[in-house]
């Protein structure tokens, strides 16, 4: 084999044959330089929340500037002015009760349309005409705005939290159940056959491999459906308004913008996209920290 | 066609019985366009201890049969029995080692997912995790027992689920090409941790390959089949052939005999244009 220049083309340019060698040194320890720690720069910009806080203030400088310069608070209030109403309407106790009011009821929707959606979701892998009925409802009302319903909720179980539950429920259940139902179907044959091969089967195929290893798309289905109910919660308060003596957010934000306040209605504005940044920021990034990342199904 | 060498039937009233025995198994799959046939009418008897080899090209069934041994689709003519128990469904005395690297569970850490399989079968979890322990200190892992599989190599994802089936202590390992998807050094590697590890504790393992090498090093009896739909074309032994033997005669000689009775021509000798 090292003759094998000789077969090459008579006149052809062959490669020079150099002189062999082995180094010794290459299998020695080498002291602790291979790694060393990230310096305070690197790790402030691989820093996601460092990075998020910086666009944060950037965007609140920005709209306390235009507001300056609009100067006219029945359009545009400045931020001073916003959490200035904001700061007011909480010791005045009016925002943190119309809060309550909001957050209950979400809640309750939000837990019902997960239970109805987790029902949905086990026939529809377990049954055929489940998963037939699963795809016709979702393709049919998934795309039916909560709002368009309201007139009905209104009709069939009068103002009030019973109809606000029903708009939540259909904005929380299909959402989910598609995200859920699609993430089964995607879970691989490999690890299905994975599963059965060690003993695995029935409901304890369901709960130990098919649930863990969907939990990528079903976390997706919580974040979508959380979302959409807090839209149709505040719109439905629009709509509504006062209930039983205690309105939510929505009717904060709509009550104000009678009165124009416009600066409290900003700071409504301002509660519902805290709350959002909230549940976004503590509950669902730890979910998505100590499972999906902690496990590879998600890059960091 | 069977006029080749030493008839089988000859030694057969000396055997033990079976352990694992396939009686003219015929498996079909449905592709959306398809009925087709994988193999036909199969025949072949796997004893303890045994390293049996299903060999052959692409669309020879050997994956297909394997998985029927496993558990996972049902003959549509003959019969496969453990113990002289008809085979039904998948089932931890029949582990199937996959050539995928997702056969872990990623959401459970190397030591979990060997406790999971364990516990999933009844073992308590105290004895579960020393087997694990135990299990992962003979493929060499035991410092990885704390980590993800996300985390590790595709040859030590693939020790750890050879761990997880060794832990299981089937009646019979099957394992589908598990060395394929690994670069060649790696895969050698793998390839000797098995035979030492059957030298250790002399399970029996049936192996789908399609490389004849590989047949040859990691089997004890290689079952050749020929594509289309598979049928048996021959049964070998290469028991006395490891890697210290590949670069002998005897390796050749077997290497150019499976190559014939796959392509009809020996390996390494030149190209002629007809024989006879």
């Amino acid at each position: 084999m090292a003759d094998a220049p000789a077969a090459g083309r008579p006149g052809r340019a062959l490669p020079p044959v150099r002189p062999e060698f082995e180094r010794d040194e290459a299998l020695e320890e080498l002291p602790a330089a291979v790694q060393r720690p990230l310096r305070l720069r690197e790790r402030l910009s691989g820093s996601e929340p460092f990075r998020l806080t910086v666009l944060l203030v950037a965007l609140a400088l920005g709209w306390q500037v235009y507001g300056l310069w609009l100067n006219n608070p029945l359009l545009v209030p400045t931020l001073g002015e916003t959490l200035e109403a904001f700061w007011a309407s909480v010791l005045s106790g009016v925002l943190p009760l119309r809060t309550w009011t909001s957050l209950r009821v979400l809640l309750l929707g939000y837990a019902a349309g997960v239970g109805l959606a987790t029902v949905m979701t086990v026939l529809a892998i377990t049954t055929r005409t489940g998963r037939d009925l699963l795809q016709l409802l979702t393709s049919m009302l998934a795309p039916l705005p909560a709002i368009a319903l309201l007139p009905l909720a209104l009709l069939w179980f009068g103002l009030g939290e019973p109809s606000t539950m029903f708009v939540l429920i259909h904005s929380v259940l299909w959402p989910l159940a598609l995200n859920t139902y699609s993430g089964f179907r995607s879970v691989s044959e490999t690890l299905r056959m994975a599963g059965q091969t060690i003993g695995v089967s029935g409901l304890r195929f369901v709960l130990k491999i098919l649930i863990p290893a969907a939990f990528p798309s079903i976390l997706t289905g919580l974040k979508i459906s959380w979302a959409f109910s807090w839209r149709s919660l505040i719109a439905a308060e629009l709509v509504f308004g006062v209930s039983a003596g205690s309105g939510g957010l929505g009717w904060f934000i709509f009550e104000n913008r009678n009165q124009l306040e416009i600066a409290q209605v900003f700071a409504g504005l301002i509660t519902v996209i805290l709350i959002g940044l909230l549940v976004e920021g503590l509950v669902f990034r730890t979910v998505e920290r100590r499972t999906v990342r902690r496990w590879g199904m998600q890059r960091a | 066609m069977s006029t080749v060498t030493a008839l089988p039937t000859a030694a057969a009233p000396l055997l033990p019985p079976p352990l694992l025995s396939v009686d003219g198994v015929t498996l079909r799959y449905t592709t959306p366009e398809h009925v087709v046939t994988a193999t036909q009418r199969v025949d072949f008897q796997v004893h303890a201890g045994d390293r049996f080899v299903l060999l052959g090209p692409s669309g020879c069934g050997k994956s297909t049969l394997l998985k029927a041994v496993a558990g996972f689709l049902d003959p549509v003519e003959g019969e496969i029995r453990l113990d002289g128990r008809p085979i039904r469904r998948p089932g931890p005395e029949r582990v199937m080692v996959f050539q995928e690297f997702d056969q872990l569970l990623p959401w459970k850490t190397v030591a979990q997912n060997i406790v999971f399989a364990l516990t999933e079968n009844g073992v308590a979890r105290r004895e579960a995790t020393d087997k694990a322990r135990h299990a992962l200190d003979t493929v060499g892992l035991a410092r990885f027992a704390d980590v993800y599989p996300h985390m590790l190599s595709g040859g030590m994802k693939q020790r750890v689920a050879i761990a997880r089936a060794m832990a299981l202590e089937p009646r019979i390992l099957l394992m589908d090409e598990p060395f394929a998807a690994l670069d060649a050094l790696t895969r050698r590697k793998m390839q000797e941790e098995l035979l030492a590890l059957w030298e250790d504790v002399g399970f029996t393992v049936l192996f789908v390959t399609h490389s004849i090498e590989e047949a040859i090093v990691v089997g004890s009896r290689i079952l050749v089949l020929s594509p289309h739909p598979g049928r048996v074309r021959a049964e070998l032994n290469a028991h006395h052939l490891d890697h210290a033997a590949s670069g002998g005669e005897a390796f050749h000689a077997l290497s150019r005999r499976i190559h014939r009775l796959l392509f009809g021509e020996p390996a390494a000798a030149p190209r002629r244009l007809a024989h006879g």
